[in-house]
């Protein structure tokens, strides 16, 4: 396992191979079970919106230390259309996608941290970090 | 609050032991009460689930590797619920503090649109209204002008809610702007238009009726925006009839006038005036007849006005079962010697 990881994401089958190296990142690092399915489902939710709704793009891993604590550091980066009205698609009870995707308020709760950026035209690049408890 | 969801685990932990030795209904009753524990302090399913497999594992630490993996894949089902569950925890508190936003809204409304009945020697006035939701999209008001004469306006924003409130918040300030006892119903309704006209969302529509009491004539004048009609009470004859009423909704186009009648009354002779929600009155499916309205009113008629009006609206109030699908106003203005 590299400290650097990436899982491009073309056909719906990518987001389980996304999944399982993020799960598998997250074990190494010693996550607890939830916190692995908790990762898990936030890779879900970010590769699905790439699937979805930009028509290339990658989930990257990353291992993140410093002196005090380790993470997991996650990054969503796709070339689509970009997201017009940020503060709408993260707003709880907004979803594209029938009310049944946790969505971006979803990714958030699931990480420790988030944040993102998006250009209309150009893409969307979302950072997030799970720290291990 | 970390110490009590310590001590819970610990609980669960216990009861799931005794529960698995002995099957007994009190383990059970045990753990409904640390479940509502859990649920106060925010747990969400899946720790629930993990704190389950950890419990099972101490308790049996040579368990059934099958058994442990479908556990895994039972917290992993559960993942989704605990997003689910915070975003409707979410959801509620912004409704909340939305229902106090409207609540503060509606007060406010009351003390913007607040009217007193004038008193009147000869004159019995009652009036009740009441709104479907916080909001009143209903409006009546009076004014007493300096040559005695009484003024009453009474509106309807089609429609109900936040922009029918907002709305009539209008027509009162620029009612309020008129020198009423100078101004002739049909007057101030050829104005009032003209400021709906300009200023309201096309699609928003306001009916209303002015009229104007002159106690020193016993007359009546009053003119009609498209109002639902109201009715004058014969009490010679004992007869309602159904008031004249010919007048374009306000707001509808530009300059228009409107006709103005006038009615002559007689001691112990009543005017109502209501809105569409008395009319329209719904028992189960079935629309109310205005026949029912003047049988409930005749019912009460030997009240005092105001009695009169509220007798009506609790009897209306409880054939919709208490839940009133339009704003309710009912006013009763009755000559008395």
């Amino acid at each position: 396992m590299s400290p650097h990881s990436c899982v491009k994401i073309r056909k719906e089958w990518d987001i389980v191979s996304a999944r399982q190296l993020g799960r598998e990142m997250a074990k190494k690092l010693g996550f607890s079970t939830v916190d692995q399915a908790r990762i898990a489902t936030a890779v879900s939710e970010l590769a699905r919106n790439i699937y979805l709704y930009a028509e290339e793009g990658q989930i990257c891993f990353e291992v993140f230390e410093t002196i005090e604590r380790k993470g997991l550091r996650m990054g969503a980066f796709d070339t689509g259309p970009g997201i017009t009205d940020i503060s709408q698609v993260m707003q709880d009870g907004y979803t594209t996608s029938g009310g049944l995707g946790a969505g971006l308020p979803g990714v958030k709760r699931l990480m420790d941290e988030f944040d993102i950026q998006s250009e209309i035209g150009q893409g969307t690049q979302i950072k997030t970090v799970k720290w291990v408890r | 609050m970390d110490k009590i969801v310590d001590l819970d685990i610990a609980h669960y932990k216990t009861l799931l032991k005794k529960y698995i030795v002995t099957q007994d209904e009190q383990s059970l009753y045990g753990v409904e009460l640390v479940s509502k524990s859990f649920i106060k302090n925010n747990i969400l399913p899946e720790e629930i689930i993990s704190l389950h497999i950890q419990a099972l594992g101490e308790l049996y630490p040579d368990i059934n590797l099958d058994v442990k993996h479908s556990m895994d894949f039972l917290l992993e089902a559960m993942i989704s619920y605990g997003l689910a569950l915070q975003e409707v925890q979410i959801l509620r508190e912004e409704q909340f503090a939305l229902k106090s936003e409207i609540s503060v809204a509606a007060s406010m409304q009351d003390t913007l649109l607040g009217t007193t009945i004038p008193d009147v020697s000869g004159l019995d006035i009652g009036v009740i209204s009441i709104p479907a939701n916080q909001l009143n999209g209903d409006y009546h008001h009076f004014v007493k002008g300096n040559d005695g004469s009484i003024g009453i306006a009474m509106a309807d924003v089609i429609g109900k809610g936040i922009p029918a409130a907002l709305c009539m918040s209008m027509i009162k300030y620029a009612i309020d702007s008129y020198p009423e006892d100078k101004m002739s119903p049909k007057m101030i309704l050829k104005n009032l238009n003209r400021v709906v006209e300009r200023n309201v969302d096309p699609s928003m529509f306001i009916t209303m009726i002015y009229s104007q009491y002159l106690p020193s004539e016993s007359k009546l004048m009053y003119a009609s925006a498209g109002h639902e009609p109201g009715f004058y009470y014969n009490a010679a004859k004992g007869t309602f009839e159904e008031i004249e009423t010919e007048g374009l909704i306000l707001g509808v186009l530009p300059d228009t006038d409107y006709k103005q009648y006038e009615l002559e009354i007689h001691d112990q002779d009543m005017v109502i005036f209501l809105t569409d929600g008395v009319t329209e009155c719904r028992d189960g499916e079935r629309f109310i007849e205005t026949e029912e309205v003047l049988n409930v009113i005749t019912e009460y008629i030997h009240l005092p006005a105001q009695e009169l009006v509220t007798n009506v609206y609790k009897h209306f109030e409880r054939l919709q079962n208490f839940q009133l699908r339009d704003d309710f106003t009912l006013l009763i203005l009755r000559k008395e010697v």
